[in-house]
């Protein structure tokens, strides 16, 4: 159990000790990942494809995929256990006190019914609102989520909406059941500059509104940088760092978080200078017994092979896997 | 040295009187990159749809290597696309390339419309892959077993193998992670030296053309508001879009927010064709806006569409 400073609320989300395995031998993708998240905090979820970062944030939200299994010491929203859960159960929480959106929101939504009839659906079924109440409360959401003309929008289809107003579509609805904590995994990957840094201001002001909790899964460094106040760095299932966000992007620790800061090229424009990490992440089961970035890394030793490295909480509040941290 | 590729007051409709590009002129010389920015919609896939013949010109000169390529129809086109002087490369190489095809037959494709015989198809397929950095061993794979990077860097050799003079790279990294979107750009900028190829390189993100890009051109609905060398349109840009686009990337901190809040300007209206483009959301926009700007010259190499471009950057935080 993690112990939240005295004087801090209770964490909307708990995590303690996540392990998923995939494919018929359960070969481990994910290995003991452990994070908090408090009401109006923002944690990252950084690493490139294949370090875990979605298998958790699925975790995080109940949704099996084919072959996964996943299993956690602690594994709670708002104090309420969710670990055997059902389906059924998930689905509730889901509508409810557990938001999520995607990176193509178009896949998510009908194509044949209006986006306000989306939104406005659960309100009546699940919330227990009057037709017209559940309109009306649409359409708030819909400004709410900074929809210019919600009216109009309310009465729009999906294929008459720019990515920008879909995604802001799914955010409504994500945010319609009174969600402790919103999930966005990759939800602005996809979109235009312009639009994504509109999209990550949303977020922002949604939480310091609503106290909303918010899980930002990115591969991309430097949107989680300005994002969140807290950051996990993934390497082939675990946590590789883990600090308050401007402090590992001021000063990361890890190796692998540097790197990933480099190839970020935060703030930089410089020409001619596109750094790159060589090699791959091991796939799940690969890696060999000691740091799993060894391979790649440019500070490795023998001892980094040798055996598993421990994730060391530090004085300043970070934890850091790694003999030759910063 | 004149361009190998010169469009100038390109026109293209899909629909009557709803101009798609409206009016662009851009240039690319042999052995350079001109990286085109824009957002949904702005037009920077058609122009280079257009270049290829494949979206409907109505007005405007499309030269290659001084032919003009923008009147051709039927058969004409035909030939003048199967020498594969020109090639490019589509957005999503999952959904472009076939799935049921290995990676030899895919990159030997265009070598194939070109009428190169088989027997000679293989070494030069090999030869490409070498270009790109692509083990031979890929040869016999399909594209569901390669991982995104790779398949990029199919759709790259598949775009090189008939050593084109022009390439088209239709958001080539826009589904990559930041290191594999630097293995591709190197790539790009690598080939571009070796086989002198002119490279028109589409983005939606400033990043990815910050770091390859000679020169930029910055599309905003159908018209070029902006262009000049990559450097100093990113260190000072000179039209408030093109400012708006530079502190809307992700990572910028404090200081970009500030510039933010000053760029973002109001709540789009309805866009006035007649008027500046950019006036509907343009928060320097005032009366003098209303007919449309021509493009001025303020620095050597650089122009700008832009009634306020003296003045607007002085509302910024210093």
């Amino acid at each position: 159990m993690t112990i939240a400073p005295s004087g801090s609320e209770r964490p909307v989300l708990e995590v303690e000790g996540l392990r998923v395995t995939v494919g018929r031998g359960r070969a481990e993708a994910v290995r003991e990942v452990s994070f908090t998240v408090r009401p109006g905090q923002a944690v990252g979820l950084v690493g490139e494809s294949g370090s875990g970062k979605t298998l958790t944030c699925r975790a995080v939200l109940g949704l099996p995929v084919a072959g996964v299994e996943a299993d956690a010491d602690t594994l709670a929203l708002g104090g309420t256990d969710l670990r055997g859960l059902d389906g059924r159960g998930w689905q509730r929480l889901r509508g409810s006190r557990l938001g999520a959106v995607f990176q193509d929101p178009g896949s998510f939504l009908n194509p044949s019914l209006t986006v306000g009839r989306q939104l406005a659906e659960p309100l009546r079924l699940v919330g227990g609102l009057s037709r017209a109440e559940a309109r009306r409360r649409a359409v708030e959401l819909l400004d709410s989520v900074g929809l210019r003309d919600p009216e109009t929008v309310y009465d729009r289809y999906p294929h008459e909406l720019s990515g920008g107003m879909l995604q802001r579509v799914l955010i409504a609805i994500a945010v319609s059941g009174d969600p402790e904590l919103l999930v966005a995994d990759e939800a602005t990957t996809a979109l235009d500059t312009v639009v994504q840094a509109e999209v990550l201001d949303l977020l922002a002001r949604l939480r310091e509104e609503r106290g909303l909790g918010l899980l930002l899964v990115s591969h991309d460094l430097a949107v989680v940088a300005d994002a969140t106040d807290r950051l996990l760095v993934l390497y082939a299932g675990e946590v590789v760092e883990d600090g308050p966000t401007a402090e590992v992007v001021a000063a990361p620790a890890h190796p692998y978080t540097e790197a990933l800061l480099t190839v970020a090229g935060l703030g930089g424009h410089a020409r001619g200078h596109l750094p790159v990490i060589p090699g791959r992440p091991p796939a799940p089961g690969t890696a060999g017994p000691g740091c799993r970035f060894a391979p790649r890394c440019a500070y490795a030793t023998e001892a980094c092979r040798l055996a598993p490295i421990a994730l060391i909480p530090r004085a300043d509040g970070r934890k850091v896997r790694c003999l030759h941290a910063k | 040295m004149t361009a190998l590729l010169e469009v100038r007051s390109l026109e293209v409709e899909f629909d009557r009187g709803v101009p798609v590009l409206d009016g662009v002129d851009v240039e690319v010389r042999a052995g350079e990159i001109l990286g085109v920015i824009g957002e949904t919609g702005s037009g920077k896939t058609t122009l280079a749809r257009a270049v290829v013949g494949l979206a409907p010109v109505v007005a405007g000169r499309i030269a290659v290597d001084g032919r003009d390529r923008a009147g051709l129809r039927g058969r004409a086109l035909r030939e003048v696309r199967r020498a594969g002087a020109v090639q490019y490369m589509f957005q999503d190489p999952l959904r472009s390339l076939d799935p049921d095809l290995t990676v030899l037959r895919l990159v030997g494709q265009p070598l194939a419309v070109a009428g190169v015989r088989a027997a000679e198809r293989r070494p030069r397929v090999l030869e490409a892959l070498d270009l790109v950095g692509l083990d031979h061993a890929l040869a016999d794979r399909r594209p569901g077993l390669l991982s995104g990077g790779q398949r990029q860097r199919v759709a790259l050799a598949r775009a090189i193998v008939t050593r084109p003079r022009l390439l088209l790279a239709d958001e080539p990294v826009s589904a990559l992670d930041a290191s594999n979107r630097n293995h591709v750009l190197r790539l790009l900028d690598d080939l571009r030296r070796e086989l002198d190829l002119a490279v028109v390189l589409i983005s939606h993100d400033l990043e990815s053309l910050a770091g390859v890009a000679d020169r930029l051109a910055v599309l905003y609905r159908g018209r070029i508001v902006e262009s000049g060398p990559a450097t100093e349109v990113l260190r000072r840009p000179l039209h408030p879009y093109t400012a708006l686009l530079a502190a809307s990337a992700p990572g910028g901190g404090a200081a970009r927010r500030a510039e933010l809040a000053v760029l973002r300007g109001p709540a789009p209206d309805r866009p006035d064709r007649s008027a500046c483009a950019f006036a509907h959301r343009c928060p320097f926009a005032d009366a003098a806006c209303a007919p449309r700007p021509t493009d001025t010259t303020p620095l050597p190499g650089r122009t700008v569409a832009c009634h306020r471009a003296a003045d607007w950057r002085a509302h910024l935080p210093s």
